[in-house]
């Protein structure tokens, strides 16, 4: 459910620390109808043009919280509410080029009375401003 | 006309989850849109719509109650998830399940409803343990039975057991009345065209599933494999599979037991996916089940739930008011309000 809304393009973007480009971000939003623990976040398998990104290279910030995406299995009370967007930072010195992108991206969610949890889906062409 | 009844409407706000998502709608309007639609009762899914849940601030319970008074609604189900997963490499203690259950049951008391809406993987032995504070604060714990499960699957049938011998009215039942789908709906049958099933797959399963010969398992945890490979047999993909799956996971249950469990269910979820403009669900036989509540004496609310927002979206905007709209006007209709 949500699917076709997961990547939220409008937030794409590379991103600049200390006059270096660091990195890219992007929104997400979780395929699911209620707000959840950020524990129960499974993996987010990202890939950028074809190529598949570290998932230990990528961070989310979400209610006003950073957190590197591997350790949000140790999030038992932070909440990612139903419909918010986190920004997603992906480490990557010299970010990605100008001009468009595809972003295809499966994001696992991990709900005690689905077993084994369930999966969304969703790819957009996104353009990068220069 | 319709037979004297004591059964009540309402509304989860799930139906209106498409618009909240998007953020088209706060959650204050959606109530007073529950106001202008002349719904009576409020239910709502905490972790949904309530910042922070389960850690209510006093702010919104005061806010909450300010909304109930003005827009003149009746709070009645909070609906709570157990996230036994939630610690990493280890379920919930048995402790712990208590102490969330019990968390539920004082908020749902702090908002001002009577019956929590229990998710379907909370043991009788837990519910059991949990009566005397249901009790305390006056909340029922009604388990939901959804569909492919009816009030005869074996979980139900437990619970059952519980209930009989506790005999407390605060362990019951939750009814989904997508129990009684009995046509496959129409929006399904689209959306599996829209993901590139085939006709002939996408008949076959429709013709399958509303004469009740479709292979399936219907029952929980159990893998189904019938299906799958009648699927692959007729030329299907792998993702003909899921969305096979997906979209044929209800049932039409026998509504004849409805009399015997009656006195079991507190609460029904009013489930619906397409409303039709002249007030009919196009799966869902209401016009049959409804009597049958009126007569077994049901008293409690009818909550419609719409949920056709998920087959849609792909390819539509949702209109959850229209839709509620219509289910409601049916209710008024079948319960003899209008």
């Amino acid at each position: 459910m949500y699917d076709k809304y997961l990547i939220v393009g409008e937030e794409f973007k590379n991103i600049f620390e200390g006059g270096q480009v660091t990195g890219f971000q992007f929104g997400l939003r979780l395929p699911y109808y209620r707000g959840v623990v950020c524990s129960l976040v499974g993996k987010t398998e990202l890939t950028v043009d074809g190529e598949l990104v570290d998932y230990d290279m990528m961070y989310v910030t979400i209610g006003g919280k950073t957190i590197k995406m591997t350790e949000l299995e140790n999030e038992p009370v932070h909440k990612w509410e139903f419909g918010a967007t986190g920004i997603v930072k992906v480490e990557k010195p010299g970010g990605l080029k100008a001009g468009e992108h595809q972003l295809s991206l499966r994001q696992h969610m991990k709900i005690s009375y689905v077993p084994g949890g369930f999966w969304g889906s969703d790819a957009k062409v996104l353009n990068l401003a220069g | 006309m319709t037979q004297k009844h004591n059964i009540k409407r309402g509304v989860s706000l799930y139906s209106f989850q498409d618009e909240y998502f998007h953020r088209k709608m706060t959650l204050e309007d959606i109530i007073a849109t529950t106001q202008k639609l002349d719904i009576p009762g409020i239910e709502i899914i905490g972790d949904q719509m309530i910042p922070n849940y389960p850690n209510i601030s006093n702010e919104f319970v005061k806010q909450w109650h300010g909304w109930m008074d003005k827009y003149e609604r009746t709070p009645v189900c909070l609906d709570m998830f157990l996230d036994w997963n939630k610690f990493k490499g280890r379920v919930m203690t048995e402790d712990e399940k208590f102490a969330s259950v019990t968390m539920d049951i004082i908020n749902a008391n702090k908002l001002g409803c009577t019956v929590i809406r229990v998710i379907h993987d909370v043991q009788p032995e837990l519910l059991e343990k949990l009566e005397p504070v249901a009790r305390k604060f006056n909340v029922k714990l009604a388990l939901e039975i959804h569909a492919p499960s009816y009030y005869d699957s074996p979980f139900e049938q437990r619970l059952v057991e519980t209930f009989r011998l506790v005999q407390s009215p605060y362990l019951c039942f939750t009814l989904d009345m997508g129990v009684f789908t009995k046509r496959l709906p129409r929006i399904v049958k689209e959306r599996f065209l829209r993901e590139g099933m085939k006709k002939e797959i996408v008949e076959y399963l429709a013709e399958a599933y509303d004469t009740g010969t479709l292979p399936s398992s219907h029952e929980l945890g159990t893998k189904e494999e019938t299906l799958p490979k009648k699927i692959m047999e007729m030329g299907g993909r792998e993702e003909d599979i899921y969305w096979a799956m997906m979209g044929t996971h209800g049932v039409y249950a026998n509504p004849a037991l409805l009399k015997e469990y009656i006195p079991y269910t507190s609460h029904i979820h009013g489930k619906c996916y397409d409303l039709l403009p002249e007030y009919r669900e196009y799966s869902i036989p209401y016009e049959e089940i409804v009597p049958i509540l009126i007569e077994g004496g049901y008293t409690g609310y009818i909550d419609t739930e719409y949920e056709g927002n998920r087959w849609i979206q792909d390819a539509f905007d949702v209109d959850s008011t229209e839709q509620v709209r219509r289910h409601q006007m049916m209710l008024k209709k079948l319960l003899g309000e209008a």
